[in-house]
Formats: C-alpha cells, sequence, structure tokens
C-alpha cells in the first residue's frame, strides 16, 4: 500500500526507524504524495533537517539531496544553500523542539526574510528521541521525563508566532488530517516565499504514555478529538476551547 | 600546490592590478574575492566587521551572495549549507563569535566541507576588550571543537599577507575538503599598509566528480570527491557518523573509526606539504625566536637590532599554526641553543614548541590588550642572554 511512493524512496534503505503508532510515517506519506501532485523533481529538491526522530523523515529515505544537520540549525543551513542556488526547492523537516526552542531564532528571522522555503514541523509536543524531556510546545500540566509535577509553562502557539514574524503561509493540520496535511504541504511549495507547515504528530512512547493517552490508536482519536477548525473555533468560547487544538491555514495568498 | 582531481587555474584578478593602501580586513575580504569567493554570511562583531561591510558592498557589486545572518551560529550555518551547495563560502568572527561557531566548525570537519573563517582575535576571554588585540584563539581553533578533529590555521603578519593568505585558505578548504581559519588578529586587521594587487591569481576548486563515494576512499588518508546539491548526486550529508556514501551508521565501531582517523590523517599527512615557515638570520644563528602574527614583526625588528651588536640571533615566522609546523621547528631546535616564544597569550604555542623542540625554550607572554612592542622582545632576549 504504502509502495506507491518507491520512486520517491531510496532503494537501499528498506525500514523507517519510528515507533510503532509514531504519526511522522503519516506525515512522511503526505510530504511525498504533496511533491507527487505538484510533478516536482526530486532532483530540483533539497531537504534540510536538524535533530530528533523528524529529522529522519526525509534524511536517508527520501531519493534527493538530503541535509542532516545539527541540533535547531536546519533553517540556517537551508538559508546559505537556497541563496546561493535559488533553483533548489528546499524543503526543512524538523521536530518542533529543533525548530522553535534551540532553532527558534532561526525559525522566525528566516520568517522576516521570507525566504522562499517550506518548513515542514512535526509537533509530537516532547523531546521524543532524548526520552521524552518538556518541549517549548508541550501542554500546560502534561507529564514529561523533566516535569514530573506537571508542565507549569505554557506552550508556544507555533503558526501564530511564525505568522508574526511575517511568514507568507502558515498552516496547521493533524496527521490524522492526511489530506488536508497534503494539500497544506502543496500550497506551501507553491508559495513564493516562507512557508510553515505545523503537522501534529502523535508519539505514543514518550508523549502518550506518560500521559495515558492509551494505545496508539487511541492516542489519534484523542488527536482528531482535539481538532477544531477555524470557523469552528470563532463560534466557541474561551472555555470551550480549553484542550483543542485550531487547525487550518491561518496566513495565505 | 601539486594537485589530483581538483583543477587549478589562474584567474584574472578583479582588482586592477597595482599598488593599493587598505587595512588588513579590507585585503583579506580582497583576497577571498580574488580567488572567487562567491558567498559571505556574516554577523556584525569588533575588530572583525570591516570584512563583512567591504563584502557587503562587494558582492552583490559581482552578482554574489552577501547575507548578514541572525548570530553566528546561524553565519556558520549558511556558510556550510552554501558551500554544499557548490559555493566557495566564508564568514568571518572575532572570539566570542568564534565561540558560537564551534559545533557548526566541527560538523564542516566531520562532512568534510571546505570553507574558510577569518577570525581577528580580539583580547579576550569572554567579552574581553573588544577593540583590543589578542593571540588568545590559537588552541580554541584546533581544540574548540569536541572530538578529534584537524583544521588548517594560518597566520598573517603583513596587510599583504592578510590577501595572501585569503586566497590560500580558499585553496587549501577546496583542496583538502577542510575548514581552514584565517587567524588574524586585530592589529593586523586594522593595520594600512601598501599592497600589491597581483595581475594574476591561483585558483583550485574542488573536485565535483559523482562516480566516487563522496565521502570515503581506499586510502587511510584520502580526500573524497565533493559534488554540489541539485547536481542529482542525491546526496545524503549528516554530521552523524556515516559510511562512504553518507548513510548513518551510528553504532558501528569500525565505520567511526576509520572515518575518524581519516579526516585526521588527510592532514597530518600532508603536514609538510601544508605548512609554510620563514625563516630571517637563522644560517649561523645560535638563538632563535619563533613568533607568528603581529607578534613576529615585532620580534624580526628586535633579531635585527640583536644583530647589529653581534648576538647570533634569528627568527622563524610561522605562517601556518595548524596543522602545527614539527619539522621547521623540530630542525631549528637542533641548531641553536634556545629558542624565544613571544605571544600575546600565556603560552599556546609554547607548549607545541616544547614538544617537539630539543633545546632551551623560553617564553615571553603579554596579555593586556597591547601589542608587544619590539623592544620588549629586545629587552627580554638582552635579558636572558
Amino acid at each position: 500500500m504504502a509502495r506507491d511512493m518507491d520512486a520517491y524512496l531510496r532503494e537501499e534503505i528498506q525500514s523507517t526507524p519510528f515507533c510503532p503508532g509514531c504519526g511522522h510515517g503519516i506525515l512522511m506519506g503526505a510530504i511525498l504524495r504533496a511533491i507527487d501532485g505538484l510533478g516536482l523533481s526530486m532532483e530540483r529538491m533539497l531537504f534540510v533537517s536538524g535533530i530528533g526522530c523528524a529529522a529522519w523523515i526525509p534524511s536517508p529515505h527520501f531519493k534527493a539531496d538530503t541535509l542532516h544537520t545539527l541540533h535547531g540549525r536546519a533553517v540556517a543551513f537551508a538559508t546559505g544553500a537556497k541563496l546561493y542556488n535559488p533553483e533548489l526547492i528546499t524543503v526543512v523537516v524538523s521536530g518542533d523542539g529543533d525548530l522553535s526552542s534551540i532553532g527558534g531564532n532561526h525559525l522566525i528571522h528566516a520568517a522576516r526574510r521570507n525566504l522562499d522555503m517550506t518548513v515542514i514541523c512535526a509537533n509530537n509536543m516532547i523531546y521524543g528521541m532524548t526520552g521524552g524531556q518538556v518541549a517549548s510546545t508541550t501542554p500546560l500540566g502534561a507529564q514529561s521525563s523533566t516535569t514530573p509535577s506537571g508542565n507549569q509553562e505554557p506552550p508556544f502557539d507555533l503558526c501564530g508566532l511564525v505568522a508574526a514574524a511575517g511568514a507568507t503561509y502558515v498552516a496547521r493540520y493533524g496527521v490524522v488530517q492526511p489530506l488536508l496535511l497534503q494539500r497544506a504541504i502543496q500550497r506551501g511549495l507553491q508559495n513564493k516565499g516562507f512557508s510553515f507547515i505545523e503537522a501534529l504528530s502523535p508519539c505514543p512512547t514518550q508523549f502518550g504514555r506518560r500521559n495515558r493517552m492509551g494505545s496508539a490508536g487511541e492516542a489519534l482519536k484523542g488527536l482528531r478529538d482535539s481538532l477544531v477548525s477555524r470557523k469552528e473555533a470563532s463560534k466557541m468560547g474561551k472555555e470551550a476551547l480549553q484542550g483543542k487544538v485550531i487547525y487550518g491555514e491561518f496566513v495565505h495568498g | 600546490m601539486e594537485l589530483k582531481g581538483a583543477e587549478l587555474e589562474q584567474v584574472k584578478n578583479l582588482l586592477k592590478p597595482g599598488d593599493y593602501y587598505l587595512s588588513g580586513n579590507e585585503a583579506a575580504a580582497e583576497g577571498a574575492i580574488a580567488c572567487g569567493c562567491d558567498f559571505y554570511a556574516g554577523y556584525p562583531i569588533t575588530p572583525s566587521s570591516e570584512i563583512m561591510e567591504r563584502m557587503a558592498q562587494r558582492l552583490p557589486e559581482l552578482g554574489r551572495c552577501f547575507v548578514q545572518m541572525e548570530d553566528e551560529i546561524g553565519s556558520i550555518s549558511a556558510v556550510i549549507g552554501a558551500s554544499w551547495a557548490g559555493a566557495r563560502a566564508m564568514t568571518a568572527t572575532s572570539g566570542p563569535g568564534f565561540s558560537l561557531m564551534m559545533e557548526g566548525l566541527g560538523y564542516a570537519v566531520f562532512t568534510e566541507t571546505p570553507l574558510v573563517v577569518m577570525d581577528i582575535q580580539r583580547a579576550g576571554p569572554c567579552t574581553g576588550q573588544a577593540t583590543r588585540v589578542g593571540a588568545g584563539d590559537i588552541m580554541q581553533a584546533k581544540w574548540g571543537m569536541h572530538g578529534d578533529v584537524q583544521v588548517i590555521a594560518l597566520s598573517p603578519w603583513s596587510v599583504q599577507e592578510m590577501y595572501e593568505l585569503g586566497i590560500q585558505a580558499f585553496n587549501m578548504a577546496e583542496k583538502y575538503r577542510v575548514p581552514v581559519v584565517l587567524l588574524g588578529e586585530e592589529a593586523i586587521g586594522h593595520l594600512r599598509e601598501r599592497i600589491r594587487i597581483p595581475e594574476r591569481v591561483p585558483i583550485i576548486r574542488r573536485d565535483r566528480s559523482k562516480d566516487r563515494p563522496p565521502f570515503g576512499t581506499e586510502e587511510p588518508a584520502g580526500i573524497p570527491p565533493m559534488p554540489a546539491f541539485g547536481e542529482g548526486a542525491h546526496l545524503l550529508v549528516t554530521g552523524s557518523t556515516h559510511d562512504p556514501w553518507g548513510v548513518r551508521r551510528t553504532e558501528d565501531p569500525e565505520v567511526h573509526q576509520r572515518l575518524v582517523e581519516r579526516i585526521n590523517r588527510k592532514i597530518l599527512a600532508r603536514r609538510e606539504e601544508i605548512c609554510r615557515t620563514e625563516e630571517y638570520f637563522l644560517q649561523d644563528a645560535e638563538e632563535a625566536v619563533i613568533a607568528y602574527g603581529f607578534t613576529a614583526r615585532s620580534a624580526l625588528y628586535a633579531v635585527r637590532r640583536l644583530r647589529e651588536k653581534g648576538r647570533r640571533v634569528g627568527l622563524l615566522r610561522l605562517q601556518t599554526l595548524w596543522p602545527f609546523p614539527e619539522q621547521a621547528v623540530d630542525t631549528l631546535s637542533r641548531r641553536v641553543k634556545r629558542i624565544l616564544v613571544p605571544e600575546m597569550n600565556l603560552g599556546q604555542v609554547l607548549g607545541e614548541v616544547q614538544k617537539v623542540a630539543r633545546c632551551q625554550v623560553q617564553a615571553y607572554n603579554q596579555v593586556n590588550g597591547e601589542i608587544i612592542h619590539p623592544e620588549a622582545i629586545l629587552e627580554s632576549m638582552e635579558r636572558r642572554g
């Protein structure tokens, strides 16, 4: 079933490193289907990633040029490559901690410059690879390996942050909305400027277990149930929006 | 320089040949431009900013790329990204910014990314004396990164050499696929002197073949070719341990050992080809000064004065600091009774000299933000004579 994207994958890499139930595989499929849908040539594409589980979505799987960089620096590496060769269709794929915490400065400055690149942030609300530490995106009160009494700090609204910094396409969808996510990635790729797509992708291993979200399937259902569209949200009060996540396009042409 | 795979050509200089009156920082920027530097990313910091300002003017004029980044980490990152896109890329900075670049520099060593960092040293540690001179980054240039690495570090002693080593830095980076650090000093960066711009400049371009693996060779000290992004090479570039094709191999002891050894050997096996030193009055010398950078100017003055007084003293000037020119120091130490190492730090090159020297080695250290005065070296030599 997953083999329809074979042409975009390296033959020699036979499996992904993701845990069972991880949302990153769905996101990987959405990215490739978006590229396929637009008929883009992988020969012209450059995928840049940082450190963390999401950074392994393109590297080493995608059959294109991939640059697996330092923790937090993917957007800055991508900036250099894109400025030098504007022909490269430059896509950054990385996690929430990588892009918005250690790499937050590069993210907002690239958005401010409105550089022509697409940044796809796989947001699992936790540091997955290093063992489930709290992130700048972890919800208030959530359990993590460094917040034994629950997270005391409010999380970033990444879309709001990047939109305020000057990005010209900004959208958020869950991996439980694969077609909407794929469409957003396509629009991001088509936007001549800085595009940011936040893909909510549950981490059953590090976040789900600690926060009693049940099985991987139940974590996906939980994500689905927490999502409300911008339109729905506009009719809801502050209290009704507690624990909900708003999806949709926040900035578009 | 001898070449294998890489191309060497002589290109016409972009500046009209002739004499110019430039600062060291301006000359270094012009050297880089002459040698084909077509990407600059940087962040302002005293006393290196004139390099960036010159680049901001000159690169766009030539249709080349300039960007001021949000910090030094972003600068070195953008330089690495651009280098993989095919650029001859550089940044310039000083102490605090150089510290911030260490992780990126290590990435460049491990991924064998050619680039140039011009570190115009100021008086550290920390913010220190931002407008004053120092030479405290010698050890950092080599040992500031985690893990076992090799870089090439050059030490210019004049405005002319800021230009010439600016050229050489790019050629060495491309030839050996390694970051090259131009270890300037505030006193040279801000010095104004007459310099001669030549008609032609030698340029070495990296080997961009796609037929061989970009991260491994059969030879234990080999330098693999480096294609660029966008050429259909499906490059896998990673800062994790990788096999010759770039595939992450983070738990294979043999792959790691072979890779770390090769990136070290490829430089150390070519130490004598890379290292450059200059000798003054050493033929019959009984004692010697080993100096580099601005301090070598003061040392040469002191040596001349001592010669006038009949002392058989000479100067070995180090133009290359990393890899350390062990052979030249060893040879010298067999010919003289003692060596004085004056430095604008508390003895960073001193330790390297002591490692190889077979004679008495003495130090003269000054870390007050000022250049070492010629008289100070003279007095030091006379006192110990």
